[in-house]
């Protein structure tokens, strides 16, 4: 398109993604590397453009990597960081197992139901998801729903602590991401020939190898990108551990949050979310990779 | 078309071209798609650029609508020079290969589309678009969307819309190709019918050599960015001027060998040791003791049980094949030389009994002046 | 017609429940007369009255709603804008940036989104409130909207806006007269989304709002962090009832949308 107001059409998102989301990123960055301080704003240094050239160069040597030493040497942030991709590596597990029944059901469904099953899934996702986690303290405390039930036909005679723990946390992640695992692979399966299966069974393949034999791996995209787009968010989920979870309950951004907001530690917070998006860096290459070669 | 005889400003040298390239090329980084084309296209004339896929014929259409840039050369239409006028600025309107409708607009907001942005009065606009629904037979469609149309109506929407400003030319880009056989074939007609009613200067793209055939006053045949060869439907069948325009349009058995003989209109090829020559009208790149190729259609070639010692050219071979199509009957026959010839024979009487059959021996044979001998 | 096997039935049955069960317990119990929220103690709309007698979660559902239309609206502009720079925009100088910028927001946690633009407001001395959140919400929704309308994009005809500048169009004209209504549905799904992204933050609104502003979900988890009460179950009440409506009724006209385009095609053809 040649369109005379071009400049304007890149330059003005171009811009406000810069000062919005570069800057503000290289900010932290800059954080990380400074130590902290009783100050407003409480860390050191800070950079004064009046001192000219000695302010720049006597600010870039007080920089260090102090604060991701202190990381290493507390084990409270490490075993967060293994905790969280335990945490998020287990629910997506869980969510594969909830969601890939739910999607074959969906995609074996007859053709004029699945619109309709498609928007049930997608609907819980436009209602918030603050109130989806919530949903669940009411079901899981000692004196909730769950073990009201449970007790009421006889399966259990004392209450189960399910809330406050990382058992609750599990279930609130497969709750609120399950619409994100069970769309990719029900996209896979719908797409799928009907006749792969048919032609699997004249080969000599009973249902169940025709199964494994061919539904399963052409879902492999889907149930991959499902993986990916469940893990990736679980990773830095803040709002399930605080609300469902324990205070054994280790995630990363729940250290985040305390760190800045409890312990007003800015430049520790900072590195925290640094190496985070370290540890991101792998499944989000992994899943542009999947992406890119299923397309 | 009825008038073609007395149509040919081409062969006029008083006559001024409508458009005219001048050694126009087009690149893109390395690749050459068109190399230092020169052409003239008259007023009134239905030119069609016909090629496979990749030849470049879409490219120079693209490069007349404004819509690609001239990397070399200079394109004039109506003697102004093109250069840097950008599509909405040229006398110039195309009909999509997609047709482009306005899914959005109804047919009659689709027809006064490009009106609305001309100079004209707004109280004629109605007439115009009225005038132009009744051209192609849709009034009734005047207020449906395009999703609501067959693709025939569909394709003559596009038409309309194209034609509605009265363009000096028209580009058209395979217009026909999302058509099934039948109905384009008779939307071939209408287009023709169109053409000469409005008296528009239309060209174009095409891959399918019928079509071209049937709606062209002239045909460019285009291969790799050039042009090999302009000229009407009937002397691009009859007389092509090279093996690569015989092979591109119908039909046509080739036989390779050395030009032995060239006297004026008449020629004769050396096809092989101890074969009697075959003598042919001489066509184009035809040099003596050069190598060269004789080309002839196969329904200009006679299949016949006896040696039909009268002709000059006969040949001697086994039927192959034969595919019969109805209207037509195809023998393959192998040459002794090994060379896979065929003929084709009308079908004019029903169940006609030939009496030739697989692995008959058959004579082969055609008159001087029905092949011509090629540069090759 | 295929019949399901009892395994397919097992599974949507399952399924299904465990996403709806939840939230319907959430909606009767918030018709319950009871405080205490795990014993039903009767049919009550009583919570209700008191939500609406809640000043503290009325100003809260304002400020929301202010941030929501204004930073989605923002956020329309600015993805749209975006989007046709990508697939249209050819190219231009640190175009690989520009893409990594629009789709990192996507990947990115939340938490660490929030904390560098809370950053960035305290070192440029921005005294944060709604304006703040604005911006917040406005930057990363622009970056949803910007793959929703880019999607549709990418499978837009080009021939039609040549065929618009064939006939005499502008680029510009071309693009307002052809482009943008043809591309409008998907324009307003993004506006949709970065609207309901913007309504269910809880975590950017949370580093960027400051004492000065406080949003219904800052309002909500701060009230929920106690445990379960009755006034949020029917506050999530009303804001299921809401979505669902909307969410039904748009894809009942769609689907109608859609089933009358069918039947006009098929008649056409």
């Amino acid at each position: 398109m040649r369109l005379s107001s071009r400049p304007v059409l890149i330059g003005l998102p171009y811009l406000w993604l810069l000062l919005l989301f570069l800057v503000p990123f290289g900010i932290v960055l800059k954080i990380s590397l400074s130590d902290v301080a009783i100050a407003i704003p409480p860390y050191v240094p800070v950079l004064d453009p009046s001192e000219g050239w000695a302010g720049i160069t006597g600010f870039l040597s007080q920089l260090d990597f102090e604060n991701y030493v202190w990381l290493t040497q507390d084990d409270l942030y490490w075993k967060a960081y293994l905790s969280s991709v335990r945490i998020a590596a287990i629910s997506t597990a869980l969510t594969l197992l909830v969601g890939f029944p739910l999607a074959y059901a969906m995609a074996r469904a007859p053709e004029q139901w699945r619109p309709s099953l498609l928007m049930l899934v997608i609907l819980p996702f436009w209602t918030s998801f603050l109130i989806r986690v919530y949903a669940w303290i009411g079901i899981l405390s000692n004196e909730g729903f769950l073990n009201q039930a449970l007790m009421g036909i006889g399966l259990i005679d004392a209450p189960l602590t399910i809330l406050n723990t990382n058992a609750a946390v599990y279930i609130g992640i497969v709750y609120t991401y399950l619409p994100f695992m069970v769309l990719p692979i029900y996209a896979t399966l719908e797409k799928m020939d009907g006749s792969l299966l048919e032609a699997a069974e004249d080969l000599g393949c009973t249902r169940l190898q025709a199964f494994w034999a061919v539904t399963v791996p052409l879902s492999r995209p889907g149930v991959i990108a499902g993986c990916f787009l469940v893990f990736i968010p679980a990773l830095g989920e803040f709002v399930i551990p605080s609300l469902l979870g324990g205070s054994d309950t280790l995630m990363i951004g729940k250290v985040l949050w305390e760190e800045f907001f409890s312990n007003r530690d800015w430049p520790v917070a900072s590195a925290v979310a640094i190496v985070l998006l370290l540890i991101l860096v792998v499944p989000i290459v992994l899943f542009q990779r999947n992406q890119e070669r299923s397309a | 078309m009825s008038h073609t005889e007395v149509f040919a400003p081409w062969d006029d040298p008083e006559a001024t071209p409508l458009i005219s390239c001048q050694d126009v090329t087009k690149r893109y980084g390395e690749f050459t798609a068109i190399e230092r084309l020169t052409l003239d296209i008259f007023p009134r004339e239905f030119f069609a650029l016909l090629g496979p896929s990749g030849c470049g014929k879409t490219t120079l259409m693209r490069m007349l609508g404004g819509f690609e840039d001239v990397s070399g050369g200079r394109i004039t239409i109506d003697g102004q020079d093109m250069a840097g006028i950008p599509p909405n600025k040229r006398a110039v309107n195309m009909m999509f290969q997609s047709y482009a409708l306005f899914p959005h607009l109804t047919v009659w907001d689709n027809l006064a589309f490009g009106l609305k942005r001309s100079d004209m009065a707004k109280d004629q606009i109605g007439d115009r678009v009225e005038a132009m629904l009744k051209l192609v037979q849709l009034q009734k469609f005047a207020k449906r969307k395009p999703h609501q149309l067959s693709g025939g109506q569909k394709q003559r929407v596009a038409l309309a819309r194209a034609l509605a400003k009265g363009p000096k030319l028209l580009l058209l880009d395979e217009p026909l190709g999302a058509l099934d056989k039948k109905l384009r074939q008779q939307t071939q007609f209408e287009l023709m019918d169109i053409q000469e009613k409005t008296g528009t200067t239309f060209v174009i793209v095409t891959h399918d050599q019928e079509e071209a055939m049937t709606v062209a006053s002239r045909i460019a045949v285009m291969d790799e960015g050039r042009i090999v060869q302009v000229d009407t439907p009937g002397r691009i069948y009859e007389a092509p001027n090279s093996v690569y325009v015989a092979d591109f349009i119908g039909d046509v058995n080739v036989i390779r060998g050395r030009v032995s003989a060239l006297n004026g209109e008449s020629a004769e090829l050396n096809w092989g040791e101890g074969k009697r020559p075959i003598r042919a009208t001489a066509g184009a790149g035809a040099v003596h003791d050069a190598s060269g190729a004789f080309v002839i259609r196969p329904e200009k070639v006679t299949i016949a049980t006896e040696e039909p010692t009268d002709r000059h050219n006969r040949v001697k071979g086994v039927v192959e094949d034969i595919a019969y199509l109805g209207n037509l009957s195809t023998f393959h026959v192998r040459l002794e030389s090994g060379d896979l010839i065929s003929a084709q024979l009308a079908n004019s009487r029903r169940f006609a009994n030939r009496g030739i059959t697989w692995e008959d021996p058959v004579w082969l044979s055609w008159s001087d002046t029905a092949g011509l001998v090629l540069g090759d | 017609m295929r019949r399901l096997s009892a395994f397919n039935v097992v599974s949507l049955t399952f399924g299904f429940a465990f996403l709806y069960i939840p939230m319907l317990i959430l909606v009767v119990y918030s018709f319950n007369a009871s405080r205490l929220v795990t014993v039903w103690g009767g049919f009550s709309t009583r919570w209700y009255g008191e939500l609406v007698r809640n000043e503290a979660f009325l100003e809260a559902a304002w400020v929301t709603l202010k941030v929501g239309l204004i930073s989605s609206t923002i956020a329309t502009v600015l993805g749209t804008m975006a989007a046709i720079a990508m697939v249209r925009g050819g190219r231009f100088m640190g175009r690989t940036l520009f893409s990594g910028m629009i789709y990192a927001p996507l990947v990115m946690p939340e938490v660490i989104t929030g904390l560098s633009l809370l950053l960035l407001f305290i070192s440029i001395g921005l005294e944060r409130g709604v304006m703040t959140i604005v911006l917040a919400h406005a930057t990363f929704s622009m970056c949803y909207v910007s793959v929703v309308v880019s999607s549709r994009l990418a499978s837009f005809d080009v021939s039609l806006e040549e065929a618009a500048r064939d006939l005499g169009c502008t680029g510009w004209d071309a693009f307002r007269s052809v482009t943008l209504p043809i591309i409008a549905p998907a324009v307003v799904s993004g506006w949709l989304l970065a609207f309901t992204l913007s309504l269910d933050d809880l975590v950017i609104a949370s580093f960027t709002a400051g004492p000065a502003a406080t949003t219904l979900p800052i309002r909500i988890f701060s009230s929920v962090r106690l445990g379960v009460s009755p006034e949020i179950n029917a506050l999530s009440t009303i804001i299921i009832a809401l979505v669902a409506t909307g969410v039904i009724a748009a894809s009942l006209t769609t689907k109608r949308a859609i089933l009358r385009r069918q039947a006009e095609e098929r008649a056409a053809a």
